[in-house]
């Protein structure tokens, strides 16, 4: 394969550009999707891969630039019109309304009609066909808002799906995806590229994009850096193209001793909040020290989530105790918890980390707004150098603290939630899946400020789904398995060891 | 051949962003520029609309549903509603009418005549009391805000309807020889020629603004409103912040139900019916999101204004109360319309 073949090209973009106001979100791009291949974009956050793909489906309009379609210019006038010409998206964020059941979500606005009314019938078994391709077991009828977050993603995969469309586009998938469901998506891609479908794919998971790849084009600040099929690629090309430097998740942070023993659960019970006769934590006990970074691995619907929302005071535990530097806790509300030192930063950015009325600096000071109220008021100038140094100190690429917080890129906004649980100083932070959606150099800088915290004695606790994660600043690592501890494992445990631990050699 | 991207000046927009950035300081200030529209109107059509005596008698009656507007933003804010405030603004009124005809304590044999700062403090406690249900409602038992405070408004009402029978409290001048005159003085008098009334309004106006944008708790009203779930996480106490709100709802009802009935030197238990509506249309022409987490006093004033120099203004031309009302409705619309001109931008989903 020498170059892209033009005539092979079903969607092209040509000299697009988008800017909001003073930011130029895309310069002037090229970029080409060819007929029953998977072209995979890479680049760091608020890059512009988000921006081109919406461009590319519909949902904006670019500021200049053409868009091809199978040689022709178009121009898409929403992205219902894209979806009729056979083009695709799935949303970075989900788009889910989480009133509505599976099926409806699947078919709204494209609703199946019989002689009398919707063919509710036809949808669901639809839906079942297609929840049986992705190997997921998801009842067609169960509203989303009670679906776990990756099982939120495998509906709005299904959706996408669901369409039959030449062009597929996916922003960033898998981000709330164990590796075995990965697997199973990249047998659907392959599937649907034998049939001649086109796929887009963007991740920030790149040995995972690197498996599927056939072309790989780099963004870098709304321009296209570099462009090569999959026989002249590697990770290092990739990383050297999109950061400009080598990078690395670190090592485990050493050199002093652990503390006293700031998190302490023992025997901890929370049954299943839907209601189903078993318990999503089941009897777990588990110690962390302050200055300890601890891991913790396990394949979606493990009890990670819900261990962690337990501990952060969401949700009541049936039975058991936690214990923040030897006191009991359980009966403190979530503020209280976080004054004693005691914060979550949430799974789900959009519907539990972030307020999409407010700016990013508001953001960033909320939850620890009590630190800078002097008397009543709030005095205006700490919370400002908050602000500035909490942006400093995760680097959020935005344009000051006053700008709105839809206005920043994915892997932007996760960082801000990041930034406002660090703001306020906890002793012990429990990060649920963190890299979820930010690229390798943030992803590096959000691991190097935990283990620079953990060497001031800070206690982290972290989830991941990505074992590579684990491997590096934890101490220690546990997987779960079914709400309890299957095994734990120290820093110089292998890949294969904590995923057979995790159950996942099962189902792959 | 790998790198095919050409780096293009961005794109010739720049008149363009211009002439955008002028309608948009049109859509953020648009209850300003409509009060100004309608002052200049009115003082056009109407020789006795722009002078002084007028304007310090309309902002008097827009002292009322002011009150109403700021308590109403709070809970907006908070995305919640408070049908209730008419009827605690009538219930409150009563029951200060009540106090000034004097409380038979029959265990003694005795009537009570409480002074008008007693009056004054326990109607505001009643209204925060009554407000405070609604929230308790809506906090804890989830019951939604609008059902809660519907039933409370029907609840409210029928009480005061109870108290006095249907019938008009007539005289709370009070009595020199009690010790208890000087209620009219809220309705009828002036500091430094401004009506009390006025005075009170942009004095509580003040304290909700300096509360909204300068302490925690007025930050915790907008993250719990725009958010509720990530509020929570944060360590805001979404609860207390919605009952407070609901409460201090009440006592602007409360202080309003005293204004108006000094105003009126009366009090009755129909008064303030509908008000509420017009505590809505003031908050939502003021630029508030129905759906919580943006707004504010500054714009809800302004609203307040419109809606009462409108109102004042087509009764002095002559026009008649149907057209009053075709007319409010109208603008109510026609505020929704650019509220969702400007908050709707992006929130088209695939
Ligand atoms: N509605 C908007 N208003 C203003 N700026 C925007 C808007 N949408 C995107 N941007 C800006 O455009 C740039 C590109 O954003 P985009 O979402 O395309 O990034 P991305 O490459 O998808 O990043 P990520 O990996 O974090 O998802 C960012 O700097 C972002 O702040
Ligand atoms: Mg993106």
């Amino acid at each position: 394969m020498a170059g892209p073949d033009a005539r092979e090209v079903v969607l092209a973009a040509r000299n697009v550009a988008k800017s909001y106001g003073a930011v130029h979100a895309l310069k002037g791009v090229n970029f080409d999707i060819h007929r029953g291949q998977v072209t995979t974009l890479f680049g760091e956050n608020g890059a512009g891969k988000s921006t081109l793909m919406k461009i590319l489906s519909g949902v904006i309009q670019p500021s200049s630039g053409e868009i091809i379609l199978d040689g022709q210019p178009v121009t898409f006038q929403n992205s219902t019109h894209a979806r009729d010409l056979g083009i695709s998206i799935i949303h970075q964020e989900l788009s889910l309304a989480p009133n509505l059941s599976v099926r409806d979500n699947i078919f709204m606005g494209r609703e199946i009609m019989g002689p009398t009314g919707v063919n509710y019938a036809e949808e669901e078994a639809q839906v079942r066909r297609l929840m049986a391709g992705l190997e997921e077991d998801i009842d067609p009828l169960t509203p989303v808002e009670d679906l776990r977050l990756g099982q939120q993603q495998i509906v709005e995969i299904a959706r996408a799906l669901s369409v039959d469309s030449r062009i597929l586009i996916m922003d960033e998938p898998t981000s709330a995806l164990s590796a075995s469901e990965v697997e199973v998506l990249f047998k659907v891609i392959n599937d649907l590229t034998a049939k001649g479908v086109s796929i887009v794919y963007i991740s920030h998971h790149l040995e995972e994009a690197l498996q599927i790849t056939d072309h790989a084009v780099v963004l870098r600040d709304g321009t296209m850096t570099a462009w090569a099929p999959r026989d002249q690629i590697d990770l290092n090309w990739i990383v050297r193209n999109m950061v400009g430097e080598n990078y690395d998740l670190g090592a485990p942070p050493s050199g002093y001793e652990f503390g006293k023993v700031a998190l302490s659960v023992q025997n901890l019970v929370l049954p299943d909040p839907g209601g189903n006769p078993y318990n999503v934590v089941d009897n777990l006990s588990l110690d962390v020290r302050a200055g300890e970074v601890v891991c913790i691995y396990g394949l979606m619907g493990a009890g990670r989530t819900e261990l962690m929302e337990t501990l952060a005071g969401r949700l009541r535990a049936a039975s058991g105790r936690i214990e923040l530097e030897g006191a009991g806790i359980s009966h403190l509300s979530i503020a209280q918890r976080i004054a004693r030192g005691l914060a979550l930063v949430p799974e789900d950015r959009q519907r539990d980390g972030l307020v999409q009325t407010m700016s990013v600096g508001q953001n960033l000071s909320l939850a620890s707004i009590r630190a800078f109220t002097r008397g009543i008021f709030t005095s205006r100038r700490a919370e400002q150098k908050l602000i500035r140094d909490t942006i400093r100190d995760v680097t959020v690429k935005t344009p000051g603290g006053n700008a709105p917080i839809g206005s920043l890129s994915g892997g932007n906004q996760q960082k801000v939630v990041i930034g406002k649980i660090m703001a306020t100083k906890p002793k012990v932070i429990l990060l649920d899946e963190p890299s979820r959606g930010i690229d390798i150099g943030a992803k590096a800088e959000v691991f190097r400020l935990l283990a620079e915290g953990a060497k001031q004695g800070l206690a982290v606790v972290y989830t991941t789904s990505e074992v590579s994660e684990c491997l590096s600043i934890a101490h220690r690592i546990i997987v779960m398995h079914k709400g309890r501890i299957s095994a734990e494992f120290d820093a110089s445990a292998s890949k294969e060891m904590i995923m057979a631990a995790s159950g996942e050699a099962h189902a792959a | 051949m790998s790198d095919q991207s050409h780096t293009r000046p961005a794109p010739a927009s720049a008149p363009k962003g211009e002439g955008f950035s002028l309608l948009r300081l049109l859509l953020e200030g648009r209850a300003f520029f409509a009060l100004i529209a309608i002052v200049l109107v009115f003082s056009l059509l109407s020789p006795n609309y722009f002078t002084l005596p007028n304007f310090l008698i309309m902002a008097s009656q827009v002292a009322i549903y002011g009150l109403l507007a700021i308590g109403m933003l709070l809970v907006i804010l908070n995305g919640g509603i408070d049908l209730s405030v008419g009827s605690i603004l009538a219930l409150c009124g009563v029951v200060a009418g009540a106090m000034m005809q004097g409380v038979e304590v029959k265990a003694m044999g005795v009537i009570l005549y409480p002074p008008v700062w007693a009056v004054v403090v326990l109607t505001c406690a009643l209204g925060g009391l009554v407000g405070a249900v609604n929230g308790v409602l809506v906090a804890w038992f989830r019951v939604p805000a609008f059902v809660a405070t519907l039933g409370v408004m029907y609840v409210a009402r029928g009480v005061a309807l109870l108290m006095t029978n249907g019938l008009t409290y007539n005289n709370l001048s009070g009595k020199a020889e009690l010790g208890n005159t000087g209620f009219n003085w809220l309705g009828f008098n002036r500091l430094w020629g401004i009506p009390i009334s006025v005075i009170v309004l942009f004095t509580c106006a003040m304290i909700a603004w300096a509360m909204l944008s300068r302490s925690a708790f007025g930050r915790w009203l907008y993250a719990s409103g725009g958010n509720e779930r990530a509020a929570e996480l944060s360590g805001v106490p979404v609860r207390r912040v919605k009952i407070t709100v609901y409460t201090l709802s009440g006592v602007l009802s409360a202080i309003a139900g005293l204004v108006l009935s000094s105003q009126l030197t009366s009090a009755g238990p129909t008064a303030g019916t509908t008000y509420e509506l017009t505590a809505i249309a003031a908050v939502v022409i003021g630029g508030a999101a129905l759906t919580g987490g943006r707004g504010t006093v500054l714009g809800t004033m302004l609203g307040a204004f419109v809606i009462g120099f409108l109102s004042a203004g087509l009764v002095i031309v002559g026009v008649s109360s149907y057209w009053q009302t075709v007319f409010t409705g109208a603008v109510i619309v026609l505020a929704v319309l650019m509220n969702s001109i400007q908050y709707g931008k992006g929130a088209r989903k695939a």
